[in-house]
């Protein structure tokens, strides 16, 4: 009988070794090879989350791990879910995650359509659209707080420059009914090439064939694009969404450079919100009831989207 | 006999090693803020490692997040830190959560007497509870809000007629909240030098503590109060009273009429920047800035003037800055760490400090001849610690800050409301925050 690899590698395998797994079952072995990353599952993703939800029900104060714990039941959610400023921010949270989403979708898709393209020097300006979303979110957020500044900054330059308008008689980050669009742009800035990259991932996996196809048929580009191009990148974009979704969801450290939550909690969002009741508020017990309440929340519309996924990758 | 041989042996080796082990050279960590004062601070500081051959390490953070870096090291009883100067707010935490070490038996057998230092320091800095001879800090750097004026601009001859022909008074350092929002108005888009200028620099800061330590200055003259004087955490009717409601509607105007455009999040830094690069004609800041303003070659020397937060109908307040040096209870250095705050706490250090652009609290020294005209800021220096007032300084004032940043900068700079709508709400906040506590 000819020796397999399984047969070299248990040849190959120390005497010691073997004498301790020998007569181990199969089942054993993948168990012990499994067991670190169950423990380690265990202790960092799901007990904290068992103990979130256990702290959810007290008025448990991290700063003060001497005082009486009291068990309020549902009192925590109660006081969140009637809370119209944490519907405020729910608000700025959703209007942040429809706009970005809406723009680096559209702006990215028609990037990726023209890099797909293939013109002369495409591969340098793909480089030169990927920069920004390899910089850090610090970072950017602090430089446009810059272009922003109405005195000096670049963008209210360029908008006074096409608009007429005076560039310091206006606030990016801090006029109210800016400030939201103000996060929104940086965002859409930052991120759309990752939109981009995904969607060329999609054009170009599509195989030419056909295309050449539809031509033998005689349809139009128009009609190529449609129903072909489309159907096909759209696996590809609704996973671009969903994982844009999940990241803008919990945007913290762009929007906290940029805006501060300010003007008053214009661009608060959930995650600055639940970060001020948990760390600088030490409301431990009602902060771990907030994250558990945008835990099923995101957990929720993650699982009903992913289904989405996957009816439109079976098509 | 080899019994007690061993036994005296032992003995004499702990003994050794115990008074080896008090004499050991320690190695100290003071924690602050990252700013000016700090860095004198390390300066002065070799004196005492070179007296007492401990060596100091410094663990400075920016304002912004001072607060935030510095309680999650005391809540997560860290070592890192042997000393602190915290900020005025947290002693009624860093007390009662047991981070702070105190002070009343160390302070009496070592001579130290609080009442050498400036009385609203001790009151602001050290004591807990409040009025009360319970000490868990030495005042370690005074410091309230004042102003900075442009005197270059103010003694122009053509603005002087100016001022004067529209506001019928002379163009000087305002005495009331009403004058220096006309001085604001006056300078607001005027061109000087052809550079476009504003009035007014401020706090409007919204993340940390900025928009509060700035419209407290408003608000306290005009008659807000934290509570009512009689019964503690009363507070409808003092945080919400119609004198402190005018308060918060001058601060707003102030903002809207006169101050840079995009200062709509400015604290301590921005606000220097704004004045330094003649932007501002006036600037509200903590004074721990006149010493870099007065050394500045741009605004320095006679091109700038000081003067403490100007009255209003209730009387004149200023908003108390400042910390207290304390010992941190985890730290394993603490005798050292006394060591630091006995010698910091002489009088000749104290001195020093001062001359090196600390602000000290030694009453010693801010009482000595000349000290008022040591510096161009110290006259006003001293007139601002004279009226000083603090935000509350209870175990939950995180919380009551947050919620006034909230409150305050959604009327002041988003015009979310009125001012009667900010502090009834405001109100509610904080009795939601001492209920919770356990204070009512």
């Amino acid at each position: 009988m000819p020796e397999t690899a399984m047969d070299r590698a248990a040849s190959a395998t120390p005497p010691g070794i073997a004498r301790r797994v020998r007569g181990l079952s199969d089942r054993a072995i993948a168990w012990l090879f499994v067991a670190p990353t169950i423990f380690l599952l265990l202790a960092i993703n799901i007990f904290p989350l068992i103990w979130t939800i256990r702290l959810s029900f007290t008025n448990f104060r991290a700063n003060r791990p001497n005082a009486d714990v009291e068990w309020v039941g549902l009192r925590n959610y109660q006081r969140i879910l009637s809370d119209p400023e944490i519907w405020q921010t729910m608000q700025a949270t959703a209007h942040f995650l429809f706009w970005t989403l809406f723009f680096q979708v559209l702006i990215g898709f028609a990037l990726a359509w023209l890099i797909n393209a293939k013109f002369r020097s495409s591969n340098f300006w793909t480089t030169v659209i990927v920069l920004p979303m390899m910089l850090s979110p610090a970072v950017v957020g602090n430089f446009w707080t810059f272009l922003y500044q109405p005195q000096i900054g670049l963008f209210n330059y360029v908008v006074a420059f096409v608009s007429g308008a005076d560039p310091t008689s206006f606030s990016m980050i801090g006029d109210v009914p800016l400030a939201p669009w103000a996060i929104v742009i940086v965002d859409t800035w930052m991120w759309t090439p990752f939109v981009m990259l995904i969607c060329l991932a999609g054009l170009r996996s599509i195989p030419e064939s056909i295309y050449e196809a539809a031509e033998c048929d005689r349809a139009s580009k128009w009609r190529q694009f449609w129903t072909i191009t489309v159907p096909m990148v759209l696996p590809f974009l609704m996973l671009a969404v969903l994982f844009r979704g999940i990241e803008n969801f919990k945007m913290f450290d762009l929007v906290v450079q940029l805006t501060g939550g300010g003007p008053g909690s214009t661009t608060e969002l959930t995650s600055i919100n639940l970060k001020r009741e948990a760390f600088e508020k030490w409301r431990t017990g009602y902060a771990s009831a907030y994250a558990v309440i945008l835990f099923v929340t995101v957990f929720g519309l993650a699982s009903i989207y992913v289904k989405a996924l996957n009816k439109v990758k079976e098509r | 006999m080899k019994k007690n041989a061993l036994l005296a042996g032992t003995a004499l080796a702990a003994a050794t090693a115990f008074a080896g082990g008090e004499a050991r050279a320690a190695n100290l960590t003071l924690c602050w803020a990252a700013w000016d004062p700090a860095n004198a601070l390390v300066e002065l500081s070799k004196d005492f490692e070179a007296q007492s051959g401990h060596s100091m390490s410094f663990e400075f953070v920016p304002w912004p997040n001072f607060a935030d870096r510095m309680l999650n090291e005391l809540n997560s009883r860290g070592k890192l830190c042997d000393l602190m100067i915290g900020d005025s707010q947290w002693i009624g935490l860093g007390a009662e959560a047991g981070h702070y070490v105190k002070m009343n038996d160390f302070f009496d057998a070592n001579g130290i007497d609080m009442g050498d230092f400036i009385p609203a320091t001790v009151a602001g800095y050290a004591e807990w509870p409040k009025g009360t001879p319970n000490y868990w800090a030495l005042p370690a750097y005074a410091d309230v809000v004042g102003w900075t004026y442009r005197r270059d601009w103010f003694e122009r001859p053509e603005l002087q007629a100016e001022y004067k022909e529209k506001y019928g008074r002379d163009l000087r350092v305002p005495e009331t909240q009403a004058e220096l929002k006309d001085i604001a108005e006056f300078f607001q888009g005027r061109e000087i030098d052809g550079t476009t200028v504003y009035g007014a620099a401020i706090y409007t800061e919204r993340g940390s503590e900025g928009i509060t330590m700035g419209v407290t200055n408003a608000l306290y003259n005009y008659g807000f109060l934290y509570e009512n004087p009689e019964k503690p955490y009363d507070m409808e009717g003092f945080v919400n009273s119609p004198g402190a409601v005018e308060g918060l509607e001058f601060y707003k105007a102030l903002y809207d009429c006169c101050t840079p455009p995009g200062s709509s999040d400015w604290y301590m830094s921005e606000t220097i920047d704004a004045f330094k690069s003649g932007q501002a004609a006036l600037q509200m800041n903590f004074a721990f800035i006149w010493p870099g303003v007065n050394a500045d070659p741009n605004v320095g020397g006679d091109r700038s003037g000081y003067f403490p937060n100007p009255a209003g109908p209730a009387g004149q307040f200023a908003q108390l800055g400042g910390q207290g040096i304390s010992v941190v209870s985890y730290s394993d250095n603490q005798d050292a760490a006394l060591e630091y705050i006995k010698w910091f706490a002489q009088p000749e250090v104290q001195q020093r400090w001062w001359d090196m652009g600390g602000a000290p609290a030694l009453q010693a020294v801010v009482d000595a001849p000349g000290f008022a005209e040591s510096q161009p800021y110290a006259q006003a220096f001293l007139d601002s610690m004279a009226i000083v007032k603090d935000f509350w300084a209870e175990p939950t004032y995180a919380e009551l800050l947050l919620a006034m940043q909230n409150r305050v900068h959604r009327y002041v700079i988003a015009g979310e409301g009125t001012a009667q709508e900010a502090l009834d709400a405001l109100v509610r906040d904080w009795t939601e925050v001492f209920e919770d506590d356990g204070k009512l």
